[in-house]
């Protein structure tokens, strides 16, 4: 018996398959994992992950602390609200986790990790926030529920208190904003669609899932959820990314802050160094030519330029057809071939995302 | 409890096989092989004419999840496969028992089915995997 959310109960009663993830009882579908899917992209689902981890970081310094502790640059957050995707990496570049930060106040971060990394993440946090008298609090009495889809807003606002709802109608995307009774509502999300991620307090969260579900938002589970994200283009930690890999070969050179150039930043001398010498390998989008389906380990081979291996593999409910991350050497083109069961199928090596909003954005 | 027809025969990894008239075998996945794997989205077949060997891997059936090896439950020649899966792998979620077949093949010996549980036995078995 794992960890139980705090919205076990509506999982049971709504038929999940529960599965242990990260050390918590989780809905992996609730019946089918590709109609779940469908209706993320065409209509709206409901996602828990309250086994994520809240965590607020408070402290006059607490600005300064993050500019140390992550790649990316918090002074990127002009207005309150704003959030920021980022890694947190250890002295030689590699990723101790991806999360989400959102700047409330001038003393006042709260920042959203990964539940597989809680406890490292915690340990690394606190270890680095004495130096900047920055207090570290997590937030296990708060449950959170993303809400994703092209009618996820709309569905939502049927739902919110009139106070809430004027909190989340004005929010642009990537900004989060406080609504009474220690809610928080931000449009943000881990699928590539519209929609909201709302962290309220677990007592709240069983008649909140209750109400969005007879608007007719549909209860999805983690395995529509990791279908969504590698259609999406985003990395799951742990297996696109992890201690042993910059964010440099992951395909997120893109969060990294150079600017300014006297950011010190933990693993900056790394990623410097990696960045002048090259990284070697690179994390690319792949699409299988042949029928199969691609899978997490499975070994890709580049003609004349070695051998790289897929990170996320799976079926692509929306294109119906296999796509994968894979990290392959720096050199390598526009195709490769992946080994699955002996046998070497051809595969199109494409750029990220596949999917957007519904839409198909790499051609079939 | 997933339907379990009395008139196939079931392997511990949950095939099913049914004795044809003219004393072909047809050989699938249970019901409650589908339901743990879930949404099929491409089913690999043996060739027609490939001899298959008792408790050895012969197909593949990959969910959303997962892949996963199908056994031959009992020794022969493959006669014929059901072709119709390559376009709707679904098939075997909606009908495992009947549509959702996967190959049919001519028995070395019919006597083999005899060595595998009946309806009541793999019910029975089932319970004791649950737990």
């Amino acid at each position: 018996m794992g960890k139980q959310t705090p919205l076990y109960d509506e999982h049971v009663a709504a038929g999940g398959k529960l599965v242990d993830f990260a050390g918590w009882d989780m809905p992996i579908n609730y019946g089918s994992q590709i109609e779940e899917h469908h209706t993320v992209r065409k209509a709206a689902g409901m996602f828990d992950v309250s086994h994520m981890a809240v965590v607020d970081l408070t402290g006059e310094r607490v600005g300064d602390y993050l500019r140390y502790l992550l790649a990316n640059n918090v002074e990127r957050l002009k207005d309150k609200g704003k959030a920021l995707y980022s890694c947190m990496l250890n002295e030689s570049g590699g990723v101790i986790d991806d999360l989400i930060v959102y700047y409330l106040q001038a003393d006042y971060y709260r920042m959203v990790v990964n539940a597989g990394t809680r406890d490292k993440d915690l340990a690394w946090l606190e270890q680095h926030a004495a130096a900047f008298s920055v207090k570290v609090q997590e937030r296990p009495e708060l449950a959170m529920i993303a809400i994703q889809g092209p009618a996820a807003r709309a569905k939502v606002f049927e739902v919110l208190s009139d106070g809430a709802r004027a909190v989340a109608e004005p929010l642009k995307p990537f900004y989060g904003a406080f609504a009474e009774g220690d809610w928080f509502i931000a449009r943000t999300g881990y699928t590539g669609e519209d929609g909201f991620e709302i962290i309220l307090p677990a007592g709240d969260a069983p008649a909140f899932w209750q109400q969005l579900k007879a608007a007719g938002v549909r209860p999805t589970g983690l395995g529509a959820r990791d279908t969504l994200r590698l259609e999406a283009g985003m990395n799951l930690y742990g297996s696109d990314m992890d201690e042993t890999t910059s964010p440099l070969e992951s395909a997120l050179a893109w969060t990294v802050a150079w600017d300014p150039q006297d950011r010190d930043f933990i693993g900056r001398q790394a990623l410097e160094q990696q960045r002048g010498q090259g990284a070697g390998h690179k994390l690319v989008g792949l699409l299988l030519e042949d029928k199969g389906v691609l899978r997490n380990h499975q070994k890709v081979v580049i003609e004349n330029d070695g051998e790289g291996e897929i990170t996320s593999g799976s079926f692509s409910p929306t294109l119906q057809r296999a796509i994968a991350f894979a990290r392959v050497p720096s050199e390598t083109g526009a195709t490769c071939q992946v080994e699955v069961r002996g046998k070497r199928l051809s595969a199109r090596v494409v750029k990220p995302p596949f999917v957007r909003n519904g839409k198909a954005q790499i051609e079939l | 409890m997933s339907n379990i027809p009395v008139d196939l025969k079931y392997a511990k990894t949950h095939e099913w096989a049914r004795l044809n008239k003219d004393g072909s075998v047809t050989v699938g996945i249970s019901d409650s092989a589908q339901d743990q794997l879930g949404d099929m989205v491409f089913v690999e077949l043996p060739e027609a004419g490939q001899e298959v060997v008792a408790e050895e891997a012969c197909a593949v059936v990959e969910s959303v999840k997962a892949a996963s090896d199908v056994y031959a439950p009992i020794s022969g020649e493959v006669v014929e496969v059901n072709e119709a899966l390559a376009d709707s792998p679904e098939t075997v979620n909606q009908d495992a028992f009947g549509a959702g077949w996967i190959f049919r093949l001519q028995p070395a010996a019919a006597a083999d089915l005899d060595g595998l549980m009946d309806a009541e036995a793999y019910e029975a078995f089932l319970a004791t995997e649950a737990h």
